[in-house]
């Protein structure tokens, strides 16, 4: 049975402590990044970042401000489109892992053109692999496969203040959607799981998904 | 906090105003978070839409300046509308105390003001006393000298009109929040009040907390579970640096700094020792001198005797009335009356308002000596932008410090629980914790003193002191040691052996602690408590999250302060599904009580406001310098020329410098329109200085910026993103415009008012980052704690042709 991550957004409060644990556990670098009139920096992924957190406001019909948070990373497909798309061009540069569900880009990468690359970034639903020039690699979030393979959690998980974010097996975690989900439309009725019957990260979402963020949910 | 963390999901209603708590508390945000699952209403009122409104129920926008107003309508609303606790009220506070005749207030000014020195003599506002020098009381509350109909009469003019007028929320926003909140007037409700900075840094910045106090008190929210006033400390271990005296004006446990006019701890005691006439009152500052004492011994050991009056003599006394605080050591160091000094900790030339000033002021040193993580716009002040270092006295000490998680001892939190930290690293290269800083430090003036002599020998060769620094052997000495062999009931102490409670404490030298509130935490019985990480509670205990054997809190590990007034007189809690103590017939379960007497029925029993001299929370006390009442005041610098509630525009009292280089601008100034708040940020700590060294937070916050409304920009021409200069009186600075939905013009006195919000965890020594915010920020202070009014002043803005700080 695959794992699942439940990323409720009514609980996020965009402190991004994702977003800088999973650099540091990934021993990323930090860009050189400038202010350009927003919270959400870097403004996107990028090979030293596999985890941004997104940042929509607007004033909704009653005059009220409404600031959504999208903590933004790979969803671990169940069927994942990018594998399909990349095996095409280079077998095996990304690929399923049927024990944990994730879906990892691996060094044989490197060895995809920038169309091929192109053309993988296009087919993802979420617009989530970013090329890193330099080496030529795939990037995207790997679940934190060393941890959850060493029975840890991903540290994203491990960091989040608020609960969340939670990660466990599918069988739990969708109940657990499905509750969190009745809460939720009691403030906001709306709210509804993104695309859970295909994804391995359920995103719990208040509000219309063009409200948080292009991609945050396919459907 | 009166609570502690935990306990906030305890709350009914949380009002969180005057901080941006899921912003500056992410961690700790998840107990409010849990309030809200167990199905309470949260609240935040700021100037700006922030990630903590972004999780409330609601957001409602404040003009900056404004809490009391806001608050005081809230009073009205519970007085006009009875809405107030009876039994609490009646019993527990000094609602029916009458006031003395010498109290007046009229047109914004209290009786005893002295407009030449800008203070008022306090002893007008005293209450009137009985034949046995206690107070006059009035059950039936039909003197209209009763605190509480004064109370009335005072915020009568609080009307939601004036409030609305003023604050610049609307009507119906502002009985939104009163109606919720005051919801938990009842005694199965309860509500808290989080606040941080932004009530603090304010020119009324006591009163607005004090206000709260007044609002708790009425809907019986203090001393129960879930309710409270909760400062959400912005650093670590504050809480631990006021409990031992950072500030000058106290001594350890929050005894006054001695002064000049008592010249022997008689004297000291006899001004600071009070004596209460209410034969049910604790009067528990009545034991003061026990305290000093041991805080004496504590300090000189052997040295400290009767006949000495325990080197009370050598300690340094204050000139009555003068301003020690660090703003009034800036504008000492520009007119150049100190010439060096040491500065650790602190960022002024960043952090410090009217930024310019201060660092100017810094050249004017001789020498200075900094001791840090990072080289700061402090250390490095004598080559800032602009100025030339060869025309630069000063001579700098730079010293490595170590980082806080490069050393042990114990921190204090918000909650008060003291927890012990292990070193996880060791110092990088010679770098090395504050202690053995100065322990060495002291240790060579020590030995100076004895090969050269000096001033005042005694006061350095005396104390007893260390060769080197163990933060265990300090611990041991805050709790305190018994100097002669004692008995407690029937269990000996010999001499050298840990005091198990502040209880035994002696005023004779037989005992020593260097800070009574802590005494307990170190005991032969158990040891360091601090160290406790046992989670094991009673299932009344478990009802409220309540963990009396992980850590150790002051005082004596009690978690909720003043909680005999959650209790009625015969000792049964008033929310018995929430209970914090209760009277099982023989003694009290659940939390530690206040004091172990009976409850109140009893003939033993006590009031339960302990820590005021005659046991009832006083709405009406002998106030702190700016009036007993809180009153509204336009900060120092405002965009109003008038307000609805008096002719006084701004704090009478408020403190603020005189040089050529402190300009306030005068009210409803054409030239600086728009109001400026600052505050900090998620990503950066304070003033930057430690994280702007971190690339991954400087990342994700890379630049100074200025938030501001759409309707601003547009006015301005100005677009997101674009860089903008702001100027006030004082200065001017660059940031980059955020233009966003979050915040929004204000309607004040029927006019438009804009306010803009800047972080100020920029500056210079990080290239292109921008620099300080603090140059526009205004050296005006609270009377009572000197804090500057670094939550409002006014500015205008432009956009910038060019950027030279920001790139």
């Amino acid at each position: 049975m695959p794992k699942t991550f439940l990323v409720d957004t009514t609980r996020c409060t965009a402190c991004r402590g994702c977003q800088l644990a999973c650099k540091e556990w990934h021993d990323l670098p930090a860009n050189h990044t400038k202010q350009l009139g927003t919270h959400q920096n870097p403004p996107d992924l990028n090979p030293n970042n596999l985890k941004i957190v997104r940042f929509h406001e607007y004033i909704n019909d009653q005059g009220d401000v409404v600031w959504n948070f999208f903590p933004d990373q790979c969803r671990h497909c169940l069927t994942p489109p990018c594998v399909d798309v990349a095996d095409m061009a280079v077998p095996g540069a990304i690929i399923h892992d049927k024990k944990t569900g994730a879906v990892l880009a691996t060094e044989k990468s490197s060895k995809l053109s920038e169309d091929d690359a192109q053309a993988i970034q296009e087919a993802c639903p979420y617009n989530i692999p970013r090329r890193d020039p330099e080496s030529g690699r795939l990037t995207k979030c790997d679940m934190c496969i060393d941890r959850v393979s060493a029975g840890m959690q991903p540290i994203c998980v491990k960091t989040c203040p608020t609960g969340a974010m939670v990660f466990g097996e599918r069988e739990e975690m969708l109940p657990l959607a499905q509750k969190r989900l009745e809460t939720a439309k009691k403030r906001w009725p709306k709210a509804f799981l993104a695309d859970m019957e295909d994804v391995s990260v359920i995103y719990l979402l208040a509000d219309t998904k063009d409200k948080y963020y292009e991609f945050a949910a396919f459907m | 906090m009166t609570n502690h963390w935990i306990d906030i999901k305890n709350a009914d209603a949380v009002l969180i105003i005057g901080s941006n708590a899921a912003e500056h508390h992410p961690v700790a945000f998840k107990w409010i978070m849990k309030a809200k699952d167990n199905g309470a209403v949260l609240m935040h009122v700021d100037p700006k839409f922030s990630r903590t409104s972004a999780r409330c129920d609601f957001h409602v926008p404040l003009r900056s300046g404004t809490d009391i107003p806001f608050l005081g309508g809230m009073l009205n609303y519970i007085l006009a509308n009875g809405l107030y606790q009876k039994d609490y009220v009646n019993n527990y506070t000094n609602a029916a105390f009458v006031v003395g005749d010498g109290y007046a207030f009229e047109d914004g000014l209290f009786s005893g003001y002295d407009a030449a020195t800008r203070k008022y003599d306090k002893s007008k506002w005293a209450l009137a006393k009985g034949p046995d020098g206690g107070p006059v009381v009035d059950p039936t509350h039909k003197n209209p000298r009763c605190v509480i109909n004064l109370m009335k009469d005072h915020y009568s003019r609080y009307t939601l009109k004036n409030v609305s007028d003023v604050t610049g929320v609307s009507q119906d926003n502002l009985l939104k929040v009163y109606k919720n909140f005051c919801a938990t007037g009842r005694p199965d409700k309860a509500g808290t009040i989080l606040y941080a900075l932004g009530w603090t840094q304010h020119t009324v910045g006591v009163q607005n907390i004090r206000l709260s106090s007044l609002v708790q008190l009425l809907l019986g929210n203090i001393g129960i579970a879930g309710g409270g006033i909760n400062a959400l400390r912005g650093e670590p271990n504050v809480q631990g640096s006021t409990d031992h005296a950072l500030l000058y004006n106290n001594i350890p446990g929050y005894h006054g700094t001695p002064q000049a006019p008592w010249q022997t701890l008689a004297e000291y005691n006899k001004a600071n020792t009070p004596v209460t006439a209410v034969s049910n009152s604790a009067n528990w500052w009545g034991n003061r001198p026990k305290y000093v004492t041991s805080l004496l011994k504590g300090w000189y050991g052997d040295a400290a005797t009767p006949e000495n009056d325990f080197c009370y003599s050598l300690l340094p006394k204050l000139e009555p009335g003068e301003d020690y605080s660090y703003m009034f050591a800036m504008d000492r160091i520009y007119n150049n009356k100190i010439k060096g000094g040491f500065i650790m900790g602190v960022n002024p030339m960043n952090s410090f308002p009217n930024t310019n000033k201060m660092r100017v002021a810094l050249d004017n040193l001789d020498w200075l000596v900094c001791s840090e993580i990072h080289n700061s716009e402090t250390t490095d002040n004598w080559q800032r932008p602009g100025v030339d270092p060869k025309t630069k006295k000063t001579e700098v000490f730079l010293l490595p410090s170590a980082h806080r998680i490069e050393k042990a001892g114990t921190i204090s939190n918000s909650g008060r629980w003291l927890q012990w930290f292990d070193k996880a690293v060791e110092p990088a290269g010679e770098a090395r914790n504050f202690a053995d800083v100065v322990v060495p430090l002291f240790n060579t003036i020590r030995r100076m003193y004895k090969e050269e002599g000096g001033v005042l020998p005694e006061a350095v060769l005396q104390m007893n002191w260390t060769d080197k620094y163990d933060p265990e052997d300090w611990a041991r000495r805050i709790n305190g040691f018994f100097w002669a062999d004692s008995k407690v009931g029937d269990k000996a102490y010999k001499r050298g052996q840990l005091v198990p409670t502040f209880g035994v404490l002696k005023d004779d030298g037989t005992t020593s602690s260097l800070n009574w509130i802590y005494t307990g935490s170190w005991t032969e019985e158990d040891g360091n408590k601090s160290r406790r990480r046992d989670p094991s509670q009673t299932p009344m205990q478990a009802k409220i999250g309540l963990y009396p054997n992980w850590s150790w809190c002051w005082p004596l590990n009690r978690r909720i302060l003043y909680n005999r007034a959650s209790v009625d007189m015969n000792g049964k809690p008033f929310n018995p599904d929430r209970a914090v103590i209760e009277w099982d017939g023989s003694k009290w379960v659940g939390d530690v009580p206040d004091g172990p007497w009976p409850p109140m029925s009893d003939p033993k029993g006590k009031l339960p406001f302990i820590m005021v001299k005659d046991g009832l929370a006083q709405f009406y006390g002998p106030g702190p310098a700016d009036g007993p009442f809180p009153e509204h005041y336009e900060p120092a610098e405002t965009p109003l020329a008038s307000h609805p509630f008096s002719k006084q525009l701004s704090s009478p009292v408020y403190k603020y410098h005189k040089t050529d280089m402190d300009k306030i601008a005068p009210p409803a100034d054409p030239r600086y329109p728009i109001v400026l708040t600052t505050y900090s940020l998620t990503e950066h700590w304070c003033g930057g200085g430690e994280t702007r060294n971190v690339p991954n937070l400087l990342e994700t916050e890379p630049q100074l910026y200025v938030e501001m409304s759409h309707e601003l920009a547009k006015e301005k021409g100005i677009k997101n993103g674009d860089g903008v200069v702001l100027e006030s009186a004082r200065g001017n600075c660059e940031a980059i415009a955020m233009v966003t939905v979050r915040i929004r013009p204000f309607t004040v006195m029927g006019k438009t008012v804009h306010l803009v919000g800047m972080p100020f965890a920029f500056g210079w020594t990080t290239p292109k980052t921008g620099d300080s915010t603090n140059r526009l920020t205004v050296g005006a202070y609270d009377p009572n704690t000197t804090i500057p009014e670094s939550k409002a002043c006014c500015v205008n803005l432009r956009k910038a042709e060019k950027l030279t700080e920001i790139g």
